[in-house]
């Protein structure tokens, strides 16, 4: 059976040009960044050609990147060390952020909470999933020190107003951090446009390798590391880099600066056919987050009647790869926290489905999985029926 | 997410007795659509006997198999057996289930048991 993927928000394939890059590092040009020998500075030199193709698609200068191991240390490594430095620590203990952030944002936030005694604000958002500016702006007090608020949200797709959250903050002495991991590669993304401080970016959402990542960090914008070791990452993050997978990150950003635009265009196209298509011939189902604001390759939707992992269940079966984040497929047990904020009856958000299209989707998949979804979900619902839900 | 094994899966794949016994003598319905699984199990009953059984199911795959399964184990059985059927029974008969839809989940013989209580009310009402 041939596997049909639509799930990546969830992690994307390696390109081949990625990992031919990256083939390198692993057998001949294997050296340690910090060595003093040739070796070490042939892979110096590496990882400063990927600094710089990360730093020119987000229109940052290469010594505003720091390399992590992903998206989930970034924003551990934004916030927690953006909070934790002396200097901030004494200027105020207030974080505002929003309800739908990736847990690698709302839980560390909440860990400053109880640990660190941290006050935060969580933000609430529309029924598109917008953040409530007005909220925001009412919420900033004076010891506000952080707005972390993410560019693009990974469940339902939708796009964030950070240049108004720039807008509102003016120039008050706050740093805006942005988690932007879904957003990369999927919009045009210019730091200095949308004014934040900080932003978090990971390389497997974009066809890059798992375990890498970096952070934006605005010159002058105070950060401690947050583990502790050596003087890597000037300062900041300790431990040998990874030298193979910070390459093929910088190659990944280097096909987006290259092809990233027509990609888009393409992936965009095909959802709107999937969307379009499940919309014609299934009933009762809705689309999730901002109907244009959002990122390309989203389709998130709800099927009433239907359970998202029956769904996910019944898809696989037929090969496809989704996703759904309703109660019953997360580990927690809980429905969606994204969905609740957004106002989504709980019975309806049992049933959401996520579909993330990506470069290798084609037509002739997104028409397949059309027809699987129709009858799929007719089956569903054929054991439901009559239960009035 | 949760794995299942085979025989899980194929009653995901091809649930056994869907849909709705029109002329049932008892009906149990347990769980709701907020929790995110709901079941109705209809029940004929003949002498003392189960002659016929029918469920519908809202809820993730180890509603559905659960459902499934439980309708093939209480078929053909007296009331008495079919009371003693428990969760664990209808887990046990799918090779077990993960532990956390043990709770959630594994409505149905629950669904049975208030059936059949339905059915009892039903008689006694008669009498
Ligand atoms: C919005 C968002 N932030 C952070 C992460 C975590 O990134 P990583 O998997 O690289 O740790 C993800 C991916 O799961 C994400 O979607």
């Amino acid at each position: 059976m041939k596997t049909i993927y639509l799930d990546h928000s969830a992690t994307t394939p390696v390109d081949p040009e990625v990992v031919q890059a990256m083939l390198p590092f692993f057998t001949e040009r294997y050296g340690n960044a910090s060595s003093i020998h040739h070796a070490g500075r042939d892979a110096y030199d590496a990882m400063g050609a990927a600094r710089e193709s990360v730093a020119s698609l987000i229109g940052a200068s290469p010594d505003e990147i720091y390399f992590t191991g992903g998206g989930t240390e970034s924003d551990n490594l934004a916030i927690q060390g953006y909070a934790g430095h002396p200097v901030n620590r004494k200027r105020g203990k207030h974080i505002i952020t929003s309800k739908i952030e990736h847990h690698a944002v709302l839980h560390t936030c909440q860990f400053l909470e109880r640990q660190r005694g941290h006050r935060v604000t969580y933000c609430g958002v529309d029924g598109n999933g917008v953040i409530d500016l007005d909220e925001l702006a009412a919420s900033i007090a004076d010891d506000t020190i952080l707005i972390s608020v993410m560019l693009a949200n990974n469940e339902v797709g939708t796009i964030e107003p950070l240049r108004e959250i720039r807008r509102i903050v003016g120039d008050r002495p706050i740093a805006i951090h942005t988690d932007a991991v879904q957003a990369l590669g999927e919009m045009d993304i210019d730091v200095n446009e949308l004014g934040v401080d900080m932003m978090t970016l990971s390389a497997h959402k974009v066809y890059g390798p798992k375990g890498v990542g970096a952070l934006y960090i605005r010159r002058g914008t105070r950060v401690g590391p947050i583990m502790h070791g050596g003087g890597h990452e000037r300062r900041k993050r300790p431990g040998t880099e990874n030298v193979p997978g910070i390459v093929g990150f910088g190659k990944a950003c280097e096909l987006l600066a290259r092809d990233g635009a027509a990609v888009r265009e393409r992936v965009a196209r095909l959802r709107d056919r999937l969307v379009e298509g499940v919309m014609a011939r299934v009933d009762d189902v809705v689309l999730n987050g901002h109907p244009t604001r959002r990122i390309p390759r989203n389709a998130s939707l709800c099927f009433r009647g239907c359970e998202g992992e029956a769904l996910l269940l019944h898809l696989d079966m037929a090969g496809i790869c989704a996703s759904s984040g309703s109660a019953c497929t997360s580990q927690s047990l809980e429905p969606s926290h994204v969905l609740a904020a957004m106002g989504v009856p709980i019975e309806i958000a049992h049933g959401v489905l996520r579909l993330t299209l990506g470069k290798g989707t084609t037509e002739e998949e997104i028409d397949y999985t059309v027809d699987t979804l129709t009858s799929v979900v007719d089956k569903i619902r054929g054991i439901s029926a009559a239960l009035g839900v | 997410m949760a794995i299942y094994t085979e025989k899980v899966m194929e009653h995901i794949a091809s649930p056994r007795n869907v849909g709705v016994l029109e002329d049932a003598d008892g009906v149990g319905t347990v769980g709701n659509p907020v929790c995110g699984d709901m079941m109705k199990i209809y029940i004929k009953v003949n002498g003392d006997r189960i002659d016929d059984i029918r469920f519908q199911t809202f809820g993730c795959g180890a509603a559905i198999a659960t459902s499934s399964i439980l309708t093939e184990l209480a078929k053909g059985k007296s009331l008495d057996e079919a009371m003693a059927i428990t969760r664990d029974t209808v887990a046990r008969e799918l090779g077990g289930l993960p532990a956390q839809k043990m709770h959630c989940s594994n409505l149905a013989a629950d669904g049975l048991h208030e059936a059949i209580r339905d059915y009892q009310a039903r008689r006694e009402g008669q009498e």
